[in-house]
Parts: structure tokens; C-alpha cells; sequence
């Protein structure tokens, strides 16, 4: 079947730059992850590293792989895709493509900014950069224009739709085209957080500007901004799980309607629970940390209504494909095609991270596991598997789409699609066990001295999926790399696998198609949820300085 | 205006996952505030650079309120260590920490409990258990907090009551 549209070899460049920075920062990102993996082991390959100047310490790793994996990897990949779905679902250009270019670009040196002051082990702060440890303001600086760099892609993108709009009143927008812009909004609400931590607090005192800042007030901006976070990671793996998948398994999409009211209550519900990362958080009243635990929980409703659809959708799809009986439709579906694969590889993990996350959230319970080793068990099931294998089979059509070759090695890609599952399902299991246990998160374990011997069997399987992981990666990084420069020119473009609807799209009702008054609902349940709590930490702040001696 | 369409199985399921969501909200705030599992509160504020300075802090430690039944226990993290590293509490007795950073933020959790602060400077954290159960629980950082990080622990002594104070 031929495309209904075609992009410009520009728009693919352009698309195809934010893949290569996000697949470049995954490549020297991934590597560190393993090696805490090791270190836990009892592995460690730390004063190796060190001889090597490959890194400094444990700790410089860690900031590596958060800040290269979890930021820089998502936040590129994610608006590459997005790009691609704006005009392509809108079947025109970016109303101001130098706009778009101007935040990408921004983007990048805001980027090698903050990567220059860790390389040079300056800023071995992590990647929640909680004061008052300090790093040189440089580093806040390209977070900044990181930050700033992505809002002008979004606003790029809230132009294009304008006038898109303009020019087909009454037209329901494209599912995927709405959805692109619904996590460009998210993300401008989420990230007005740590903006304003960056902007008011971290630069000034960094500098040298103010003395000290409130260490409890900046944990609040930067949780305001902290858990959106996922939902921005999550909503362009939702998009291909809505809007391309049931294709790609030989279905439809079983409820465009649905699909959308899923997004509308993300952006309703996901800012607003910050406080679920801040339980054990001495400055902020149990009352409202019980509000945002129900907020919080509240988003099981559009991850549920995200289930079911997707499921039904790929119900659908198993049975067009012959399967008959009750799981008989679950067998038929493509499990050897790598770019279905991923995506229900990484749906079935994402399960067990939703119940993970009931748990974290739940008021009570998270009071046994908040720093512990469970919660980064519970992000590689979330970003790392769900989102992370989402967006590798997104790339296997994409990046053949944009470079005009075929997709290398299937065979390779297949396998490198179960093996991060197998790894991941390993290493998260025994990630969660040592959480209950009470391991702490963010620390070399194979070091620490009061780790008992009966946790060394968990210690292990950490390392073993490490080893999963660490050759799964380099496939992926190899397939990635031989697909964009080595392989075979394609005959013809690369089919867009857009999921039809099951129902007229034109039937989705008009409130699921306008901005303002979810937009009103989410600015207005933001302002409730962090205004009394603000104004009671701004009133009282307690100024701290920066430590004197360098701490890494 | 096209109404709102809704698969009837989508309706069953939406609404299984409103009742999820109600009994959840009812059993944390059980939990939370009927049974007495609570998240850390705020004692005070205070600026870290002036612990020395304050009768309270000056001297961290366990104080006796009530003999065998009531004790405060106050705790500095520093880097890379707590101070005091050793406390010893008599069992069945209800221990109140009150904990606070001299520097940078921390964490304080104590294993096989549910106490569990995140330290931070300049504020003065809140949580009470009462140990059942004679013997030694040791309290760690979870919080990264530079290079010493990972050795940064202590330990909790519970005797049993007739032995305290011996």
C-alpha cells in the first residue's frame, strides 16, 4: 500500500537528528547501568574504570546513565516521533519548521553543557540534582535550555495544530497528531516546576547570587516536575500503542473515543501528585500528602481504560488472525515480528510496574519502600522496559522510514526484543525483593558494610540481568547504526502503519476534541494542589548553603 | 453533538476500576489515620549551621521521658555518618526520633521497621515506633550523599526492658 503522504527529505533529517542524539546518549548511557548491576554482584569494575578515566566513581556513572538514559534518551526520542506524528497525522509541514529547529538546537547545547560539567566529574549530582549539593551553574544552565529548548518544539507544534484547525473546522483532529500535542502539554505543565527550581532557586545560589535556598521548598518544584515526568515518557509509547500497534498486529483500534478521553485524563491527573515522591518528607502535612496519594491513584482510571482498550484492540487483531477460543487470539499475534514484539514484550511488564506503582503511591505502604532498591526495580519495569522496548520497535520502522534502508539483521532485532524482557524481568524481580528488604536506592551495595550475607542471592540475579542487558543493548545500538548508515537501500518508502478506528472518527464528541476546557480543569487542579502547601514553604523558608568541600 | 460512546464490557470494566480506586482511598485513610500508620511529620525548623548552639542539639541522643515506656531519641546525619551511631532503647517502649541534616540531605530508614525520614537540612523530621522485639536493627542512608555514601549507618540496640540501663 502506498503512503498517503510524504515527508520532505528535511523533515526526515530533522526527525532523524533527534534520533541520533537519542540513540547516541543510549549507547554511552546504557553502559553505566550494567555496571552498578555488576557492582551489586560483587562485580566491581569501578577501579577499572577509573584507570581507564571511563568514570570516576560509582556515583559519576549513576548521574551518567539517569541524565543520559532517562532524559536525554526519552526527551530526544520523544519528540523525533512526535515531529513525525504532527505531520504526518496532520498531512501537512510544521506551520514554523526554523521554530522547531531553534528548540532542537537549543536542546542540544543545553545538552552538552550539562554532559561536559559530568564528564568532567564537576557535577556527580544525579539526575534529581537535589540541593544543596552544588554543582557549577553552567550545568543548571543547559538544563535550563534543555528544558526551554523542548517547549519551543512543543510550541511548534500548537501553531501547526492552530492552523490545522483553522483550515478544517468541524474535522476531528488525527488521533495521533492530538496525542502529540497532548504530551507536548503535559509536559509544559509538569516541567513549570523544575523551571522555577532552576530558574529561581538553583541558578542564583550557584552562582553565588543568594547564600542558601529551602531545600524543601526546591524538593517540591522538583516533584511537581518529577512524576509528570513518566507520564511524558509514557504517553508517546501510549501513542503507538493506540495509534499504530493494533495495525501493525492485523487489528484496528478498538476505540478512538476512548483513546482520547484516556489522554484528556492524564493531563487532568498526572501533575497534580508530587507529594506521592515526598511522604517521608518532613515538610510537607500529612493532609495534603494523602490528597495527592488520591490524585495519584486516580490515574489508575485512564491506565486501566488504556488496558482494556489496547487489549481489546489486539483481541481483535489475534482473531482476524485466525485465533479462536478464549487466549487462542493471544498466541496468533505476530510474536515474531520485532516491532509488535517489543511492544507487547514491554505492555506485559508494564502491567507488573503499574501494580508497583499502586503501591508507591499508596500513603502507607511507600513508607517501606521510598529510597529503597525497589523503586529504580519499579522505573525499569515503567521507562525502561514499557517505554524503552515501545520507542526500539517504534525505531525499527522509523529510522528505516528516514533513511530510506531496510531494517538490518530481523533476526537480531528479534532477539535482542527478548532478551532485554528476560533481563529486565530478572533484574527487576530481584530490584523489589531487596526494596521490602530495605536496600537503599542510588548506592554501590557490593560496598556497602551492612549488607547481610541473605541478601547476596538477590545481589546476584541483579548482576545477571545486567549481563542480559548489557549485551541487549549493544544489539540494539548495532542494529540501530548498521540501519541507518549500512543497510540496504529500500526499494520502496517504509508502509506507515496508522491503526484505523473501528468507529467513525467524526463520532467522537466535540468536548474530546477541545483544548480549553481540559486545559482550564488541569491548570485549575495544579493550582489546588500546590498552593497552600507553596505558600506555607515560601513563608517560612529556611536558607541552606552549599557544603564547603566537594562531596564526589 | 455526537454523545459520548461506551462499549458496554469498557462500562463494566471502567466501573470495577472505580470501586478499585474507592476501596483503595478508604483503606489508606484507614491505615493512615485510623490504625496510626503514619508518614513522618514536621517537629520544627531550625538552621543547620547553629545544631551547636541549640540545648537540644548540642547533645544528641536518647533522653528518657518515661522510664520503660516513653524516650526521645535525636539524631544529626552528617557526611558521611549519624550521630550518635549507637542507641539503645528498652523493648515495648514508644520511641519518638526526631531527625535533622547538619549539612546536605539524607535519609534515615531503619531496617525491618516502617521508619523511614528523609533528612533535610534546615528541618526536623518526626516519626515514632515502639520495637516489640529484643535485638539489633540498624538505621541506613538512603539518600545519596557523596562519596562516603554507601558506609553511612548505625545501629539500634533493643534490650529487653529489665536489661535497660544495666
Amino acid at each position: 500500500m502506498q503512503n498517503e503522504y510524504t515527508l520532505t527529505r528535511a523533515e526526515k533529517r530533522f526527525i532523524g537528528w533527534h534520533l541520533f542524539v537519542a540513540i547516541s546518549a543510549l549507547a554511552i548511557g546504557s553502559f553505566y547501568g550494567p555496571m552498578q548491576a555488576f557492582n551489586y554482584a560483587g562485580w566491581n569494575f569501578y577501579p577499572l574504570l577509573r584507570k581507564l578515566y571511563i568514570a570516576r566513581s560509582y556515583y559519576q556513572g549513576l548521574t551518567l546513565h539517569g541524565v543520559l538514559n532517562a532524559v536525554v534518551w526519552t526527551t530526544f526520542f520523544i519528540l523525533g516521533f512526535l515531529t513525525f506524528n504532527m505531520i504526518y497525522g496532520l498531512k501537512r509541514p510544521l506551520k514554523y519548521p526554523k521554530l522547531n529547529a531553534f528548540g532542537f538546537w537549543m536542546m542540544v547545547v543545553g545538552v552538552l553543557l550539562a554532559a561536559y560539567y559530568i564528564l568532567a566529574n564537576k557535577a556527580s549530582v544525579l539526575y534529581t540534582f537535589y540541593p544543596p549539593m552544588q554543582a557549577p551553574w553552567p550545568f543548571y544552565l543547559g538544563l535550563v535550555l534543555l528544558v526551554v529548548g523542548s517547549w519551543i518544539e512543543g510550541y511548534g507544534f500548537y501553531f501547526t495544530l492552530h492552523q490545522w484547525k483553522k483550515d478544517n473546522p468541524g474535522v476531528r483532529t488525527p488521533f495521533i497528531a492530538f496525542a502529540s500535542v497532548a504530551t507536548m502539554v503535559l509536559w509544559q505543565l509538569a516541567t513549570l516546576g523544575v523551571a522555577i527550581e532552576a530558574l529561581f532557586m538553583l541558578l542564583p545560589w550557584s552562582a553565588g547570587l543568594v547564600k542558601g535556598i529551602d531545600i524543601q521548598l526546591a524538593r517540591t518544584f522538583f516533584w511537581w516536575f518529577g512524576h509528570p515526568l513518566v507520564y511524558f515518557w509514557l504517553l508517546p509509547a501510549y501513542l503507538s500503542w493506540y495509534g499504530y500497534l493494533p495495525r501493525q498486529a492485523g487489528g484496528k483500534l478498538f476505540s478512538d473515543t476512548m483513546a482520547r478521553l484516556a489522554f484528556w485524563l492524564f493531563i487532568l491527573l498526572s501533575v497534580p501528585v508530587g507529594f506521592h515522591h515526598q511522604f517521608v518528607d518532613p515538610g510537607v502535612a500529612p493532609g495534603w500528602k494523602y490528597i495527592h496519594a488520591l490524585l495519584t491513584l486516580s490515574v489508575v482510571i485512564p491506565s486501566l481504560m488504556t488496558l482494556f482498550t489496547v487489549v481489546a484492540s489486539l483481541e481483535y487483531a489475534g482473531r482476524q488472525r485466525g485465533g479462536k477460543g478464549l487466549m487462542g487470539w493471544l498466541t496468533a499475534l505476530p510474536w515474531d515480528d520485532p516491532i509488535v514484539a517489543s511492544q507487547l514484550l514491554g505492555g506485559i511488564l508494564f502491567i507488573f510496574g503499574g501494580f508497583g506503582g499502586i503501591v508507591n503511591a499508596s500513603y502507607n505502604t511507600n513508607l517501606i519502600l521510598h529510597n529503597t532498591a525497589w523503586v529504580p526495580g519499579h522505573f525499569h519495569l515503567t521507562v525502561s522496559t514499557a517505554v524503552t522496548l515501545t520507542f526500539m520497535g517504534i525505531s525499527f520502522w522509523l529510522v528505516p522510514y528516514i533513511t530510506g534502508r531496510e531494517l538490518c539483521c530481523r533476526k537480531v532485532a528479534l532477539w535482542m526484543v527478548y532478551l532485554w524482557f528476560i533481563g529486565m524481568s530478572i533484574f527487576s524481580q530481584a530490584m523489589h525483593s531487596l526494596g521490602l528488604l530495605g536496600a537503599p536506592r542510588r548506592t554501590p551495595l557490593g560496598e556497602a558494610p551492612y549488607i547481610p550475607p541473605e541478601w547476596s542471592g538477590l545481589l546476584l540475579r541483579v548482576g545477571i540481568g545486567g549481563i542480559f542487558l548489557l549485551i541487549a543493548v549493544y544489539m540494539y545500538i548495532w542494529i540501530m547504526v548498521h540501519t541507518a548508515f549500512f543497510a540496504k537501500k529500500a526499494e520502496k518508502e517504509v508502509e506507515i502503519q496508522v491503526a484505523e478506528a473501528m468507529t467513525d472518527v467524526q463520532a467522537v464528541p466535540e468536548w474530546l476534541d477541545a483544548w480549553k476546557p481540559w486545559l482550564v480543569g488541569a491548570v485549575a487542579l495544579l493550582i489546588v494542589a500546590y498552593t497552600p502547601v507553596l505558600i506555607d514553604l515560601i513563608s517560612g523558608m529556611v536558607p541552606v548553603a552549599a557544603p564547603a568541600m566537594k562531596l564526589w | 453533538m455526537a454523545s459520548l460512546h461506551i462499549d458496554k464490557h469498557e462500562k463494566r470494566w471502567i466501573t470495577i476500576s472505580m470501586v478499585l480506586l474507592a476501596a483503595f482511598a478508604v483503606l489508606i485513610g484507614v491505615a493512615g489515620f485510623a490504625l496510626g500508620v503514619q508518614v513522618p511529620t514536621l517537629d520544627q525548623k531550625i538552621d543547620p549551621a547553629k545544631l551547636d548552639q541549640d540545648p537540644e542539639w548540642s547533645n544528641p541522643g536518647v533522653r528518657e521521658i518515661v522510664p520503660g515506656k516513653k524516650y526521645e531519641v535525636f539524631i544529626i546525619a552528617q557526611t558521611w555518618q549519624f550521630t550518635p551511631r549507637e542507641i539503645v532503647v528498652p523493648a515495648g517502649a514508644k520511641v519518638t526520633f526526631y531527625v535533622t541534616s547538619r549539612d546536605i540531605q539524607h535519609g534515615f530508614k531503619v531496617l525491618d521497621t516502617d521508619l523511614n525520614v528523609q533528612v533535610i537540612p534546615g528541618y526536623v523530621g518526626k516519626l515514632s515506633y515502639t520495637f516489640k522485639k529484643p535485638g539489633e536493627y540498624k538505621f541506613i542512608c538512603t539518600e545519596y550523599c557523596g562519596l562516603g555514601h554507601a558506609a553511612m549507618f548505625g545501629v539500634i540496640k533493643v534490650v529487653p526492658p529489665e536489661e535497660y540501663g544495666q
